[in-house]
């Protein structure tokens, strides 16, 4: 199958073991206390100890922003483990500027807590519990993450 | 129906759960932002078969599961992604693919990249807590 290689020109193997045990894990995460494993909702809940708006305060933050932080260690040492014991430890570093880093990492913050969601919100378990507004909303964040890459590709390299 | 939880045990199982997690993206190579600009330029269509493999698994537990035991083994309740189609989450989610267009990073990425060294993404991690700072202060 010559497309495999044009496809995935890295490799598939990974992607689809990664993808499996990332499934696995938001399973086991449902499976033993009910949680609904969405990454980016730490970052409003963990404000929730420094802000003391009405916003931050409300229930859905403050009851959940324990085992959230808990659930973020938790993704630190899994990378961790992977680091040390599959890619050697060296340090990883990345080519895209600090400021389309700090830029993009704005907007992705603001969108995701706005929109109620982000790639493993949405995409993981609303789509894993079949919820159509997750399905408008990664269509709608897929879309214009594609025309955003593109369009930097070409004007901001 | 929800029976008591025990809470040392459910702490242990997210920590465990969130470290799968954190393997899981890393394995992947999702928490490099090269590879999920490859994805977003049509370079690479790897991140199709994560988040594919992902949402399988994650579908047949929350599908299957209430079916089988009406409370999660170490007690509670089994809760609901908070999903609605509205100006917000229409608004939110297209913010959140231009930035993610821009730097190739999304929230757990930017988390789990602590754990391999990678403080180029402090940058990003840095970013979203702000991000999220200021749509809470401006929410209404």
């Amino acid at each position: 199958m010559p497309h495999l290689t044009t496809l995935f020109p890295s490799g598939w193997m990974h992607f689809l073991v990664g993808g499996l045990l990332i499934g696995v894990a938001v399973a086991f995460l449902f499976v033993t206390t009910g949680r609904v494993g969405g990454m980016s909702t730490v970052f409003s809940s963990s404000w929730s100890w420094l802000m003391r708006t009405p916003y931050f305060l409300q229930q859905r933050y403050t009851a959940s922003r324990t085992w959230r932080l808990l659930y973020a260690a938790g993704l630190v040492m899994g990378a961790a483990v992977w680091w040390i014991l599959v890619d050697g430890g060296t340090p990883q570093s990345t080519h895209v500027p600090a400021w389309k880093l700090l830029v993009g990492g704005l907007l992705v913050g603001y969108g995701a807590r706005l929109g109620n969601g982000c790639t493993s919100g949405h995409g993981i378990c609303g789509l894993g519990s079949l919820q159509w507004p997750s399905l408008l909303a990664v269509l709608t964040f897929m879309a214009s993450a594609f025309l955003c890459a593109n369009l930097v590709t070409r004007w901001l390299p | 129906m929800s029976a008591r939880p025990h809470l040392w045990p459910q702490a242990l199982a997210t920590l465990f759960s969130g470290a799968l997690f954190g393997f899981g993206l890393a394995l992947s190579t999702m928490i490099q932002p090269e590879v999920v600009l490859q994805f977003l330029r049509f370079e690479n269509f790897g991140l199709m078969l994560v988040m594919g493999g992902a949402v399988l698994v994650t579908m047949v537990a929350y599908k299957g599961l209430p079916r089988l035991t009406v409370s999660p083994l170490l007690g509670g309740d089994f809760q609901q992604h908070a999903s609605a189609w509205n100006r917000d989450t229409a608004i939110g989610a297209a913010l959140f693919g231009l930035g993610w267009g821009l730097c190739g990073v999304c929230p757990g990425p930017a988390i789990a990249a602590l754990g391999v060294g990678n403080w180029d993404l402090l940058w990003a991690l840095a970013g979203i807590a702000l991000g999220a700072l200021a749509q809470g202060l401006s929410a209404r």
